[in-house]
């Protein structure tokens, strides 16, 4: 007991020349590193793997720019890395990041550890949305689609929402509940939009719905980093509201926040980025259920260190799944949205039966 | 955990105030969708009088067009829109008492998707188009996602409404991104199956209603038998094993028919949701808390809700024919919306 009133579980951190300080778990600098590390291991790993052989080093030197110049396959490295396998990766980490972050809001908006992005019909209009233009226009080019998608989940969730507000708020029940029925109607509508179809646009749209990073560009990196720079330090900055919004809407109260005000700001952060995942990959499942949770175990339920931590392990989880994917039937690859299911469920079991009282 | 959601049920509401009329009412409800059977063969791309219609049922001549469209097309269609309301609403019932909880449906809890993965599954791996396949992969994909959603639902401390939602909502997402990585790999699979997996009635013939007909029957003849002891169960376990219920032996041959009920209904029409969850609602609404006469109420009006929607599906984007999956999402989803938004108390 004595040991443990000398250290503290927590640092505190406090800026000298703004008004700002927070507390971080004490186990957040260790597990930051060394997830970091994990993090460009994986990184590394995942872009040296691949139908053309080259060695880890020349990766690493090649992403550095440290290869040297008179390198017989210079040319070649660069065209693989940078053209070929380095966007995709890195859209990849970027859609775990998103989706990760957003889901660990929407389980503390929500004051529920099952929900996830998927749950306020985020994923379902983004799905109708972009099949619709799938189908409606032959084949249509893959830079259109993050609109639709996005217009589609902004508008779903726009409609949960104003149809859970009710008496001066928008309770986390209703929120789920009314999300889910509009995830089934609009589900069913794609199926429905599936049948006009062609077999080969089709196959395009299960593919989109499935959540697929393949020949995903620079383009696309930009879009999505875009949209986490201005989302994510957002997200970190209402991190100690979402810790009091999690202690139940009375005791947030209480503590002065904001509650509804609050909430809303929270959501549109979450599913902003949901959104923007979703628009860029398609509808990648699991990560935004399953990240939050384990890092959780890691660092403590205090958002402020949690969100990040979040936000980098979702990256790890996604570049890792998309290695899976491209190497399970290698050479053609699975779309990455299965594997994640694949993991996330077995997990979710897991979940539910730890939670058992 | 998640707050508890309790759905605001006061039995002694009930239309039919008296029992006297439960009886009198059944026979109403049998006798309007006798006619609304009548009714909905007569509609389609070729005009067909009543009188026509009759001939063709009770004096078949084969040689007339007509008499031959009413009994190869039409009326295997809209019979099969009668089982499969029956066979979802009852299955739904079922399942809202046994769960106590007023938002339990097949669709909803991973069961229609469940059998939906067993069937393209079933298709891919076997190559086989048969009926009796469809049929079997379908039952036994429906039972195991029914155990198994009720199982991870019913694990963490009791299936409240919301875990169970959830763990129905994920197991569908689960399972669906499943079946979408075989359909991905396979177009023929595809193929076959896309306008299956809308849940549809156009181009039912007898045979596959001679397949799973008798499973739906012995499902249907399960749930009225035990509806008394759901009742109980309606009422909270610990009551009815305080009334000195085996609750188990209920359980199982409750979760039995569930399986038979869907499974067959998604046999025969493919997943279609919402049916059991909005048709056992309104029977409760008219007899009140009964199973006994909520289940045979549930399987009329549920044969009635689906063949108004076939009949709407049919007519709607004359000539195209919208799936009657896709039209019970479009009424059953704002039902569940108005549960969701006044009906439940925290």
């Amino acid at each position: 007991m004595a040991e443990r009133r000398l250290r503290p579980t927590w640092i505190t951190v406090r800026l000298h020349h703004l008004p700002v300080s927070f507390k971080l778990d004490r186990r957040v600098p260790l597990i930051a590193f060394a997830l970091l590390i994990l993090t460009v291991i994986v990184l590394v790993v995942s872009i040296n793997y691949g139908a053309y052989n080259m060695s880890p080093l020349d990766v690493v030197q090649t992403l550095t720019g440290t290869l040297p110049a008179d390198h017989p396959n210079a040319r070649n490295f660069n065209l693989v890395v940078h053209t070929f396998r380095l966007p995709r990766i890195l859209v990849a980490f970027l859609v775990g990041a998103a989706l990760a972050t957003s889901g660990a809001i929407m389980q503390g908006i929500t004051r529920n550890p099952l929900a996830e992005p998927g749950i306020l019909g985020v994923t379902a209009g983004a799905g109708l949305a972009a099949v619709t233009l799938i189908v409606a226009v032959h084949d249509v080019p893959l830079s259109l689609l993050p609109w639709a998608a996005f217009g589609g989940a902004m508008l779903t969730t726009a409609a949960v929402y104003a149809l859970a507000w009710k008496g001066g708020s928008a309770a986390p029940v209703r929120l789920i509940l009314i999300g889910v029925a509009f995830a089934a109607v609009l589900g069913s509508l794609t199926t429905f939009v599936l049948i006009f179809g062609e077999i080969h646009d089709v196959q395009q749209a299960y593919v989109w719905l499935t959540g697929s990073v393949y020949g995903r560009n620079w383009e696309h990196v930009r879009t999505l980093a875009g949209w986490l720079l201005i989302l994510l330090p957002l997200a970190f900055v209402s991190a100690r509201s979402l810790n009091a919004l999690n202690l139940g809407d009375e005791i947030a109260q209480g503590f002065g926040v904001r509650v509804e005000r609050q909430r809303a700001v929270l959501l549109v952060i979450s599913v902003g980025l949901a959104s923007a995942a979703v628009a860029i990959a398609g509808t990648i499942g699991f990560v935004g259920l399953v990240a939050p949770h384990i890092t959780r175990r890691l660092v403590g339920p205090a958002h402020e260190g949690m969100l990040p931590i979040t936000a980098l392990f979702g990256g790890a989880l996604l570049v890792l799944a998309d290695l899976i994917s491209r190497w399970v039937l290698a050479p053609s690859e699975l779309p990455i949205g299965i594997i994640t299911a694949l993991i996330g469920a077995p997990y979710f079991l897991f979940l539910l039966v730890k939670y058992q009282k | 955990m998640a707050a508890q959601v309790k759905l605001v049920q006061s039995a002694s509401t009930r239309i039919l105030g008296s029992r006297a009329w439960l009886l009198p009412g059944l026979f109403l409800c049998l006798l309007l969708l006798g006619v609304l059977l009548l009714w909905s063969i007569t509609l389609g791309a070729a005009d067909i009088t009543p009188q026509v219609v009759y001939t063709a049922l009770f004096h078949y001549d084969a040689t007339q067009f007509d008499q031959l469209i009413i009994q190869t097309v039409r009326l295997p269609r809209v019979l099969a829109g009668v089982i499969v309301g029956a066979a979802l609403a009852v299955a739904g019932a079922i399942m809202q008492g046994l769960t106590r909880n007023p938002l339990a449906d097949s669709g909803l809890l991973g069961i229609n998707a469940g059998a939906a993965f067993a069937v393209v599954l079933a298709i891919t791996l076997l190559d086989t188009p048969s009926l009796s396949l469809y049929t079997v992969a379908a039952l036994i994909g429906a039972g195991v996602a029914a155990v198994f959603v009720y199982g991870i639902g019913a694990l963490g401390g009791g299936a409240t409404p919301l875990r169970l939602t959830l763990a129905g909502v994920i197991f569908t997402a689960f399972i669906s991104s499943i079946t979408t990585a075989i359909l991905i790999q396979n177009q023929e699979t595809l193929e076959q199956i896309r306008f299956w997996t809308a849940g549809s009635l156009a181009g039912r013939d007898f045979a596959i209603i001679a397949q799973t007909v008798p499973l739906i029957a012995v499902g249907l003849g399960a749930a009225l038998l035990i509806s008394r002891q759901i009742t109980t169960i309606s009422l909270g376990e610990d009551v009815a094993a305080g009334l000195g219920q085996n609750t188990l032996i209920v359980k199982l041959v409750a979760a039995l028919a569930v399986v038979l009920l869907a499974g067959g209904a998604v046999a025969l029409a493919g997943p279609i949701g919402f049916v059991g969850l909005v048709i056992p609602q309104v029977a409760r609404f008219l007899v009140g808390a009964d199973y006994r006469w909520i289940i045979p109420y549930s399987a009329l009006i549920g044969g009635m809700l689906v063949t108004l929607a076939d009949v709407a599906a049919r007519v709607i984007l004359r000539p195209l024919e919208l799936p009657v999956g896709v039209m019970m999402a479009l009424v059953g989803a704002p039902f569940f919306i108005y549960l969701a938004r006044w009906k439940v108390r925290r």
